[in-house]
């Protein structure tokens, strides 16, 4: 078969192009204005990186220099030297069990609801509505939930759950007052990410399971929920690292006294309707806006804040990465 | 795993769909319960200043906030009608001027970080900003709050405010660093990173078809991103706005903290003074006057800042979600 002589190309030369080669889109090329906002971009991404690296530098640099095992296993005291004001061991320990509490509330809240608007949602206006309502309770100021838990836990059927004073007087203040209203600022973030993982699971799945004859409770709990299991998890960690580094909840509804300080009674409860403090309230009490005016340890405890923060980062990325791995 | 299943399994049979619908139902409406308890609680208890104060008077100007507050602390039990008096305009006023030059600052830089994040960062460098963005979201305010009045203020301070200045206003204000250029710098820096995550959610699910068109057409590399991508992802910027601006309103610890915390009104005409002036925001004022809570007009007043607080950030989460109904009706979900 010999091609016609009209489509080959002539012997030696290399074949010409059928149109000029397009020019180059390169920033060099362009108009001076897009040239700007091409270098203001990276400007933004650039000065975005040094402002985090400054502020993790410059607090890793401060801690170092000030918090050592003396300070995390000491407790504090209240003292207008900054020599005796103790260590930090309180509120370290009230941010846990602070922490503990509130993703121990937030979390089977979050998971029921995303499940309930994703697998049954009906009526659909109601499924906006709640919907909608997590946004909304997204969006309110710590403060105003902190201090809507003021109102409901001063009233006097909740006397038992928090701290009273000798008089008979109800403050409305405890572990529980704070984790509950901490659930609160939780909630969203894990509502979120369940909802995202079961949306993200294909129809296919379900109708599987559907198949088998099994009922849509049952596909959730069996096949469903382990699946969007690093979702949850992804969820809590976030909502963890919001409620470790919340400050006006806890010093509003935990007192913000400088040592964990248990009711009487059983131990256990005791301790969770007393008052305490986190290392939030701690920076703050100890920065000069607070009465106790330590930089040194507000420094030191801000330190460990910030450690906690860092390790909940983290620890959502290693879960991503984990799934991401599965998946592929 | 199927032990874990086994075990989860409720006693007395298993659910029928209908119960576990209603069960389930029940559980996510309760959030539903907790917003009207919310505006209900915190309505009640902020009634005695609205009573007491005409409605919304409160919020106008006159005499010095700060006296005013400080006043209520030492009314007795049942205080008489005067002792709910209150002019907070400063407080309001504080945290508008904050609350919108941060935004406006914030959302300039926002749109273009989100744009490098998308568009321009090479891979490496997407793998240091991406976390970085998060790491400047993730930070506690309280951490930001001690930056701004250990680090920040006391720059100021010390090399921009010249004594001349501090002693042109000093019967008026002590400038002593903290104020409103502090305050507005750090609460750029809280929500940028919030504007960013959002903006840059909504690059992403721009179909990439659209902007091939734009560059098919001839369009250059920017005015595709400019002209579509950013066009298109307007509503979410819209939306991150609104968002952001709730988050910067109801923000009270680090405000207080680095902010001067007083309830004075700096005026623009006061030229480059102005910058260095103490303001103090709703939410700070709440924080601050937390632990008086107990006496009643002190009580009434905080739950009135708070009702402001709330109802105002019920308006922008409502907003923040209407804005981004356009690129929902497209198909992109954010």
């Amino acid at each position: 078969m010999v091609t016609p002589v009209l489509d080959r190309p002539p012997a030696g030369a290399a074949p010409s192009p059928l149109r000029p080669k397009p020019k180059r889109d390169s920033p060099r090329d362009w108009r001076w204005s897009h040239r700007l906002a091409f270098a203001a971009a990276w400007g933004c991404g650039l000065a975005l990186c040094a402002v985090a690296a400054a502020i993790v530098g410059y607090m890793g640099y401060r801690g170092l220099q000030y918090l050592d095992l003396g300070l995390l296993t000491s407790r504090p005291e209240a003292s207008l030297k900054q020599d005796e004001a103790g260590g930090i061991l309180d509120p370290v320990l009230g941010t846990l069990l602070l922490t503990v509490l509130g993703i121990g509330i937030a979390t089977p809240l979050g998971v029921v609801s995303a499940v309930w608007l994703v697998e049954y949602g009906k009526p659909r206006a109601l499924a906006r509505a709640v919907e909608s309502g997590i946004e909304v309770v997204a969006g309110t100021p710590d403060i105003v939930i902190a201090i809507f838990g003021l109102a409901i836990f001063q009233q006097s059927i909740f006397a038992p759950l928090s701290f009273t004073a000798s008089g008979g007087g109800v403050f409305g203040r405890s572990f529980l007052a704070a984790g509950t209203m901490m659930s609160l600022i939780a909630l969203p973030l894990i509502f979120g990410a369940t909802r995202e993982g079961l949306l993200a699971v294909g129809a296919l799945t379900r109708e599987a399971s559907w198949a088998l004859g099994k009922t849509r409770i049952c596909t959730v709990r069996e096949v469903l929920l382990p699946q969007v299991r690093p979702n949850i998890a992804t969820g809590a960690a976030l909502g963890m690292g919001r409620i470790v580094g919340d400050t006006a909840i806890v010093v509003v509804l935990l007192g913000a006294t400088l040592q964990i300080e248990p009711q009487d009674g059983i131990p256990g409860i005791g301790l969770l309707r007393g008052t305490g403090s986190t290392l939030t309230s701690y920076v703050y009490g100890a920065s000069p806006a607070g009465e106790g005016n330590a930089p040194q340890k507000a420094y030191a405890a801000a330190f460990v804040l910030l450690l906690i923060v860092l390790l909940l980062n983290a620890a959502v990325d290693a879960i991503a990465r984990r799934s991401s791995r599965k998946a592929s | 795993m199927s032990s874990f299943a086994v075990r989860l399994r409720p006693a007395g049979g298993p659910w029928t769909d209908r119960q576990a619908a209603w069960r389930l139902g029940a559980v996510a409406c309760l959030v539903l319960l907790i917003i009207v308890l919310m505006v209900v609680f915190v309505a009640v208890r902020a009634w005695p200043t609205l009573q007491h104060n005409g409605g919304l008077a409160w919020l106008g100007h006159g005499g010095d906030v700060d006296r005013q507050v400080n006043g209520m602390i030492t009314t007795s039990r049942t205080p008489p009608a005067t002792a709910y008096h209150l002019k907070a305009w400063p407080l309001v006023y504080g945290t508008l001027l904050t609350t919108l030059v941060a935004v406006a600052v914030g959302l300039v830089f926002a749109v273009f970080s989100a744009i490098f994040i998308v568009e321009f960062a090479p891979r490496r460098l997407r793998t240091v900003v991406v976390p970085a963005v998060r790491l400047l979201a993730a930070v506690p305010s309280v951490i930001y709050g001690l930056i701004g009045i250990l680090v920040l203020a006391p720059f100021v301070g010390r090399h921009l405010i010249t004594p001349e200045r501090r002693a042109s206003v000093q019967f008026i204000v002590q400038l002593d660093g903290t104020g409103v250029l502090v305050a507005v710098v750090i609460l750029t820096v809280m929500i940028t990173p919030i504007m960013i995550a959002i903006i840059v959610d909504a690059l992403i699910a721009i179909p990439s078809g659209w902007r091939e068109g734009a560059s098919a057409l001839g369009a250059n590399r920017w005015e595709a991103i400019w002209g579509v991508s950013v066009r298109a992802a307007r509503p979410a910027i819209v939306a991150a706005a609104v968002l952001a601006t709730a988050r910067a309103l109801g923000e009270a610890v680090m405000i207080s903290m680095v902010s001067g915390s007083r309830g004075f009104s700096p005026k623009p005409q006061d030229g480059v003074t102005f910058l260095f002036e103490p303001i103090r925001s709703l939410a700070a004022s709440m924080v601050e006057n937390v632990d008086a809570i107990n006496a009643p007009a002190i009580r009434s007043t905080v739950y009135a800042f708070a009702l402001l607080l709330l109802l105002s950030s019920l308006v922008l989460s409502i907003g923040g979600y209407v804005a981004k109904l356009p690129m929902r009706r497209q198909g992109i979900r954010i």
